[in-house]
């Protein structure tokens, strides 16, 4: 069974179609794109898998379980979790906290606890402020673990953007342009982490994508978007010289 | 040089108590980024509560104040599900004009229940007073003072150091965000007002050990200058409501203290002039955070 089964999903503003009867399969532990010119209805998607846009048609399933229409907390819960396009850190706090926000569920203690101090507080936070730690130097952010967020250069808000997501224990991580505003070194690392990333934690990846070295270097497969429509899927070799993709990101002669 | 000390130990109680009720307006702004003017009714209740409690015979003092603290904390819990949650996507101005009809309805409840004249509650908390050479303290101010430090360390530390503080800082500076990370928004924001509300509590409590006496109108007006208060101090900051507090209370009880008697009545209009030229001169207030607008 795939980790992730998309059917038909589509979503309607006012009369406009962003998204149309989009279908998509991964498999446990793959790594996919989602490709298309701006616009083309990606992160739209995203926030359809994420719970923040409901959708108008269609289903989607995570292991088989019926994620449509569940709120962004449920399907967080259920393991799917992601990073943003314009990153989204929590800025005023540190760098190790960011992370304690993502283990927020993960932490069983309750607010008596949490007021009086109980064995079971420190117990639970000092377990899960290990487990941060160790996710931090995974992503070589530990020595910045104090420092705030907003104040981490732009490569390293990225790293954490990603330890933050998969503090929430995901089973399907999703990427929304991982590498935007990277310069080359920048994103060739970044190509590292993402594959040390499925390897280290199994993890299934979707990502979001513009720079085409870098999906042609990691994505096994894709699917190409444009105008909320599947343009072509599959093996990202075959799709990305399918004669409409490059038409559509090139324009015709 | 006696009166200037008794004035400005006067004025200590006095800040103390509106930097509780500051911080409760700063907590819920920050976190759920909305002004809550019924915020200083829930004192009123408080107070209230507390005077029926007198009347209901002799509790002890510490029932009493459970009694207070709890009934502000569970009004400040029903208040956010019934009037302010249904609000939560709507715009800032449609919940600042349901937060001040909350305010016009706790009062008028008051005023139905215990009609308009000023209640007394002379039996509560008479602890006495030390004398420093010549100087008379009372003791309540101790209890006062100690108080209010202790719940401002012990907020701090509660944000800081657990999940549910750390949650609401993570929904104070991006709500879509925090809830894709699985942090609950809404019980968050629920936790936030009920932490509020209890603070006001605690706030009720203080006031009436203090100043012994309650009408219906006595929470708006106080809670008007708490919030001049939190804007003082910079919204959103708990050094800030703590600061802006003291300053508020310094202030007033020195211009009642040493102004001539006739220009007493005007002593309101000081502190609010004060917070006119500090928004002048500094719009976020204190120890608010300068917004840089980047192009």
């Amino acid at each position: 069974m795939s980790l992730l089964k998309v059917q038909n999903l589509g979503i309607t503003f006012g009369g406009l179609k962003a998204v149309d009867n989009l279908s998509l399969e991964i498999e446990k532990n793959e790594l996919y794109g989602l490709i298309g010119p701006n616009g083309a209805g990606k992160t739209t998607v995203f926030n359809m898998l994420t719970g923040v846009y409901k959708p108008t048609t269609g289903e989607f399933f995570l292991n088989g379980e019926n994620l449509t229409g569940k709120s962004s907390i449920e399907i967080n819960r259920k393991g799917i979790a992601r990073t943003f396009q314009n990153i989204r850190l929590f800025g005023k706090m540190t760098v190790a906290d960011n992370v304690m926000v993502g283990l927020y569920n993960q932490m069983h203690y309750n607010l008596v606890d949490g007021l009086l101090r109980s064995p079971k507080y420190f117990a639970d936070e000092k377990e899960f402020s290990k487990r941060a730690d160790e996710l931090l130097a995974v992503f070589d952010l530990y020595d910045d673990r104090d420092t705030l967020a907003s104040n981490l250069p732009y490569g390293k808000q990225r790293k954490l953007e990603i330890a933050r997501a998969l503090a929430t224990s995901p089973k399907l991580l999703l990427l929304d342009e991982p590498a935007a505003g990277m310069n080359p070194n920048e994103t060739a690392e970044l190509m590292k982490t993402i594959r040390f990333v499925r390897e280290k934690f199994d993890m299934t990846i979707l990502l979001i994508e513009h720079d085409m070295k870098l999906v042609m270097g990691i994505c096994e497969r894709v699917t190409v978007l444009n105008f909320g429509t599947e343009l072509a899927a599959g093996k990202t070799s075959v799709a990305l010289n399918n004669p409409q993709v490059i038409k559509a990101y090139l324009g015709d002669d | 040089m006696q009166m200037l000390i008794s004035t400005i130990i006067d004025g200590l109680n006095l800040g103390s108590v509106y930097a509780l009720v500051a911080l409760g307006y700063s907590m819920v702004y920050g976190i759920a980024k909305m002004l809550n003017f019924a915020h200083g009714d829930v004192i009123m209740v408080g107070i209230y509560a507390i005077f029926v409690c007198l009347q209901m015979s002799s509790l002890p003092v510490w029932i009493t104040a459970i009694v207070c603290v709890a009934v502000c904390a569970l009004l400040g819990f029903t208040v956010e599900k019934l009037a302010y949650k249904p609000l939560r996507d709507s715009t800032p101005l449609s919940v600042l004009i349901t937060a001040i009809g909350v305010s016009y309805l706790l009062q008028n409840v008051a005023l139905l229940i215990f009609k308009s004249d000023r209640k007394f509650l002379q039996k509560f908390i008479d602890l006495g007073s030390v004398s420093i050479g010549d100087i008379e303290i009372p003791k309540i101010s101790f209890v006062i003072w100690g108080t209010t430090l202790v719940i401002m360390i012990g907020l701090d530390i509660f944000i800081k150091n657990t999940k549910m503080g750390r949650a609401m800082l993570a929904v104070s500076e991006d709500k879509g965000a925090a809830q894709l990370m699985g942090v609950n928004v809404n019980s968050t924001i629920s936790l936030t007002f009920v932490i509020g509300s209890a603070l006001a509590g605690v706030a009720a409590i203080l006031y009436a050990a203090k100043y012994k006496n309650v009408d219906p109108y006595t929470g708006s007006v106080f809670g008007i200058k708490a919030f001049a208060a939190a804007v003082f101090g910079g919204i959103g900051s708990i050094p800030g409501a703590l600061i802006g507090g003291f300053t508020l209370g310094l202030i007033e009880a020195l211009t009642i203290g040493f102004l001539p008697d006739t220009l007493t009545a005007a002593s309101d209009g000081v502190a609010y002039a004060l917070l006119i030229i500090m928004l002048i001169l500094k719009p976020s207030g204190l120890l608010g955070k300068k917004k840089i607008e980047k192009v």
